[in-house]
């Protein structure tokens, strides 16, 4: 097969690069000449001549909110299969959600329980928080030795001290059943993509379409379809985090070696024994991979969906957040940092985990040789759930021992806010007065018809006139459905917090990239702070700034500078050292080794940092509609707060195309910036 | 005399029975490679080819491989080798042509008699070894056992019996990771020799290892052969690798075979000037055997006997210590032929 392929093709016709590539730039010139003209005249003079460019009229909206509220109605009171409706379909899976979930929360927070509300009779208690921290420690040590247990033992031991267990085993509860669900399906779709190249292509859009809707968004029909509850909210997890593992298994199986499918067939396999005995297992680091980011993608989304009844962690941060109590807040955002950072080390350990010959030596000598951790796990859960009866402490974290940092973090606030009022105000105002308030008219001022022309012609002249036409389809659909002024809300929001991400994440990734010790520690932080759910972002920046736009940006920018850094640095990093050795003896000093060289090289992959500091931003400025913006954001949670699916979902959707023009835009800018260099790969030695 | 001797040397003259044989076999790549008239006038030209827009990676090939015989086929990348071996065993598929397979078509077996046909009767050795990384040792030579449903206990016997015929006893809790280049296709071979194939491919096997491990692989392969007696398609791109492993060596140049031939024959009578250049730099003594110089007859006794397979290099270092002549022994042990000092000089000198 590679022999095939490595014959050469015909030698693509270089030549148009030279005289013709000039003619070519100045048309260009001239394309973008008239339409930035075009633009400037229709937004300075056009308002009263064709005020439709600024503003749809009523009449001519897609009147898109009525027409999904009226389906979801008729789907939940009308649709029918013959034999049953789709209300028996979505509570036919609300319960099989329900009965492992009721399970999982019985043994972690409630006890097995015996009938229903304030009739249920515990039968048998749950566990105690000993054996949970207990095991939990045995697998870090199982995958990652000593550290790992001590760090995973110390993170639960935290959330017991904190008084915080209760509600982080609710919270784990539904992570341990939306996992599962999460990984089996995700690597199911996978696998059927993987062999059906129609089911793929089908497949594609919708998944770009579900990881760019912001989550809110999910909420509001899972909602209407599912009730408020624990079991909608493990639904809304599963499906978030279903996409993400698709798309994950789908390239790692893609990344299974030609030769290991050859094997396949000439042992003679057949499709089954391929599937299960060659392709799974050898994908498994890349598939590994993708159960770690389900499991992280979960518990961002548990926490979310403490909107609709998932309890836990989440709903202590958002009723905290609504009563404006920082220290409990801050409790519970610590308590998600802690059961975030336990989690993620867990399963990266335990992808990075390879088998050692040693483990084989040790088979056949008896059950305790063989599974010392499984044993050592089930006489600890047995000891203490026997001890837990005559000694409460064992079962249940002891109340008068529990420590409490509410005061010490309401007091360092207050304490920052007596002191330093002044001065943050004047930061906030200077800020929004200069910076945010004018950038938010003027973008609100812009006809929808210019900055849809303007965008397409971008696309036109990035990727071709398939790009062009989606672009402009899709801004216009956001003008036609009515939500021009609040996307013009998001994207000034998201624009200013993605810029100042930029400014400081790629100064910091450059500064990283040539310093190693720098790096490892930038890594470190930019890491956890990727593992940190969206939500735990508001605390801090509320309890400084309050509410409003500033207090959005600033819980943003933290969230959306981590790919800003990576990708920046990343890029750097990866550059051909052949290249800068080539550079060092050309004489270039590191300043030109770096703006001439390095910087050059690494543009595509700093614009595909950018593309993720825009989706990130975009995903947490949702979030923060509940700190107050008059964006989409809002809108998508006020329809949360009404059941509005319409609303919600049509919020929801511009929301998506934003982020979708976003993407391709800079996506197709990449890759030209890709192509570009390629080519000049070959003449790499004259700059 | 003369006709055991060839018989014995060179299985060419009274040929065992044909193992494989693939007639007009093509594989085009490109849109339309069906309707491609190959029984046409020049249809293997490749201007021709390339004008209706196609890739002929390989091009109305005959071969037929002998029962026991090492048949290597050897060329440069990009000249259709692997395409080749793989359409012999059908993990491509051929565009036209027939291979038969002790005189069954494998093109016209059926998925399942395919399935049938490489559970028990191939096996195959890969570049990149394509050992699965969560197997042990054991675990993979057992692999192909366990997909045809061998019990346990038996499949792990015969596992742990190839693992120690390459030598690799001790290993069997290894995973391949653990394991070096040379060690890991120690395994590859074991595990393809696992079901006792009756036709063995090998696909560039040594590439990917370093010289003096490719080099100690080929010898470790050799002795195999020794012992086995398989009838083996091997793929190579080194020639020196070919003139050392093989009975018959096939020359490929862009998808077409341009030769095919024993060592002996591509040195000394290379078709073209291809074959001519690659051979060019080949010692004649290392090709040239002992049986194909010698005078038959008794040799003196008390002379030191050299097999009749042995290159003329191997042999003149007898000749250092000043003897005249020393004997040439058969497959079987018997003396049946003598070489002399001059006769041996005069390949020497070739070059």
């Amino acid at each position: 097969m590679s022999e095939a392929a490595s014959i050469p093709r015909a030698p693509a016709p270089l030549a148009a690069a030279g005289a013709g590539g000039r003619e070519n730039r100045r048309r260009w010139h001239i394309i973008w000449g008239a339409g930035v003209l075009a633009f400037v005249l229709l937004w300075q003079f056009g308002e009263s001549y064709a005020g439709w460019a600024f503003d749809i009229p009523r009449g001519w909206r897609i009147p898109m909110q009525r027409w999904i509220s009226d389906a979801m109605r008729w789907l939940v009171e009308e649709a029918s299969f013959g034999l049953f409706t789709f209300t028996d379909l979505t509570r036919f899976l609300a319960a099989m959600v329900e009965a492992p979930y009721r399970l999982v929360l019985g043994l972690l927070s409630t006890g097995i329980l015996d009938g229903r509300g304030s009739a249920a009779v515990q039968l048998l208690p749950p566990l105690s928080w000993l054996a949970v921290t207990g095991v939990a420690m045995l697998m870090g040590h199982y995958a990652g030795g000593r550290r790992l247990a001590l760090l995973v033992g110390g993170c639960f031991a935290f959330l017991a001290v904190f008084g915080q267990w209760a509600s982080a085993m609710v919270t784990l509860a539904s992570i341990l059943i939306a996992v599962p669900v999460g990984v089996v399906g995700g690597l199911l779709l996978g696998l059927a993509a993987f062999r059906w190249r129609m089911f793929d292509r089908a497949l594609r859009p919708v998944l770009d379409l579900m990881q760019t809707v912001p989550v809110f968004a999910y909420l509001v029909p899972i909602l209407f379809l599912f009730g408020f509850g624990p079991t909608s909210a493990v639904v809304a997890t599963i499906i978030y985090a279903l996409p993400p593992m698709t798309r994950i298994s789908l390239l790692a199986l893609r990344a299974v070696p030609e030769e290991a499918h050859e094997l396949g067939r000439m042992t003679g396999c057949s499709r089954r024994q391929m599937t299960w005995r060659i392709l799974v297992p050898s994908a498994r680091p890349g598939l590994m991979v993708g159960v770690n980011q389900v499991i992280m993608l979960s518990l961002n989304m548990v926490i979310i969906a403490s909107m609709i009844g998932a309890g836990g962690l989440g709903f202590d941060v958002l009723a905290a957040l609504r009563r404006l109590d920082i220290g409990a807040g801050i409790e519970a955002g610590l308590a998600i940092v802690a059961l975030a950072i336990a989690l993620d080390r867990l399963s990266q350990a335990f992808a990075d985990r390879r088998p050692e010959h040693g483990a084989e030596d040790a088979q056949r000598k008896g059950l305790l040789a063989r599974h010392p951790y499984t044993v050592a796990g089930c006489l600890l859960v047995l000891v203490t759930a026997l001890a837990g009866l005559v000694a409460a402490p064992v079962q249940a974290y002891p109340k008068a021992l529990q420590l409490s940092t509410g005061s010490v973090g309401s007091d360092i606030v207050g304490w920052i806010n007596v002191n330093f009022f002044d001065q943050i105000e004047a930061v906030k105002n200077a800020l929004l007065l200069n910076v945010l308030v004018p950038a938010k008219r003027f973008l609100a001022g812009l006809p929808w018809l210019g900055v849809s022309g303007l965008l397409g012609l971008l696309g036109w002249r990035l990727g071709g006139w398939r790009l062009a036409l989606l672009v402009t389809v899709l801004a216009s659909l956001i003008a036609f459905t009515g939500q021009w002024e609040k996307a013009m809300v998001t994207v000034y929001l998201c624009g200013i917090s993605v810029v100042i991400a930029c400014m400081i994440g790629i100064p910091v990734g450059i500064l990283a990239s040539t310093r190693e010790r720098v790096w490892k520690g930038v890594e470190l932080v930019i890491d956890t702070l990727q593992t940190l759910p969206s939500f735990v972002y508001l605390m801090p920046a509320v309890m400084l700034f309050r509410v409003g736009d500033f207090t959005a940006m600033i819980a943003v920018v933290a969230y959306a500078v981590a790919p800003a850094i990576r990708y920046t640095a990343h890029g750097l990093r990866q550059v051909n050292p052949q290249l800068l050795e080539a550079g060092i003896v050309s004489g270039a000093t590191p300043w030109q080794l770096m703006t001439k060289i390095r910087l050059r090289l690494a543009l595509p992959e700093i614009l595909l940092g950018i593309n993720q500091t825009i989706m990130l931003a975009l995903s947490m400025l949702v979030i923060t509609a509940l700190v107050g913006t008059r964006d989409l954001g809002q809108e998508v949670y006020i329809a949360l707060t009404k059941a509005d699916t319409g609303r919600g979902l049509v919020a929801g959707l511009a929301v998506a195309f934003i982020a979708i023009i976003a993407d391709r835009l800079i996506a197709a800018a990449a890759e030209r910036s890709r192509q570009r260099l390629g080519l000049d790969d070959t003449a790499g030695g004259r700059s | 005399m003369t006709s055991s001797l060839q018989q014995g040397q060179r299985p060419a003259a009274a040929a065992p029975a044909t193992k494989l044989e693939c007639r007009s076999v093509w594989k085009l790549f490109g849109a339309g490679a069906e309707g491609y008239p190959v029984d046409g006038p020049n249809a293997a030209d490749s201007g021709r080819l390339a004008r209706a827009g196609l890739v002929g990676a390989v091009r109305d090939v005959n071969l037929g491989v002998r029962e026991g015989e090492i048949f290597v086929i050897m060329g440069l990348s990009g000249s259709g080798k692997s395409t080749l071996v793989r359409c012999l065993s059908r993990l491509v598929e051929p565009t036209h042509g027939e291979i038969l397979f002790n005189g069954e078509n494998l093109l016209a077996a059926s998925p399942k008699r395919m399935i049938e046909i490489r559970r028990h009767h191939m096996g195959m050795v890969f570049q990149h070894f394509a050992l699965l990384p969560h197997l042990t040792v054991l675990g993979n030579v057992a692999f192909p056992l366990e997909v045809q449903g061998v019990g346990r206990t038996e499949r792990e016997a015969r596992a742990r019996q190839m693992i120690s015929l390459v030598g690799l006893e001790g290993r069997e809790g290894f995973f391949p990771r653990e394991l070096s280049g040379g060690q890991q296709q120690r395994v590859g071979i074991a595990r393809s020799l696992a079901v006792e194939p009756e036709l063995w491919f090998l696909d560039e096997p040594f590439s990917a290892l370093d010289p003096l491990i490719r080099r100690e692989m080929q010898d470790e392969f050799i002795r195999l052969q020794s012992v086995l007696r398989k009838t083996i398609v091997f793929i190579t791109h080194d020639f020196d690798e070919a003139i050392r492993l093989a009975d018959r060596i096939a020359i490929m140049k862009d998808g077409a075979v341009v030769q095919v031939g024993t060592p002996e024959d591509l040195v000394l009578r290379p078709a073209n000037d291809y074959v001519a250049e690659f051979t060019r730099g080949v010692a004649r003594a290392k090709v040239i055997r002992a049986g194909s110089l010698m005078e038959a007859g008794s040799a003196p006794a008390g002379a030191p006997t050299v097999d009749e397979g042995a290159p003329i290099a191997d042999a003149a270092s007898f000749f250092a210590g000043g003897l005249q002549e020393i004997g040439v022994r058969a497959r079987d042990g018997r003396v049946f032929g003598r070489l002399t000092r001059d006769a041996v000089v005069t390949v020497m000198m070739q070059g």
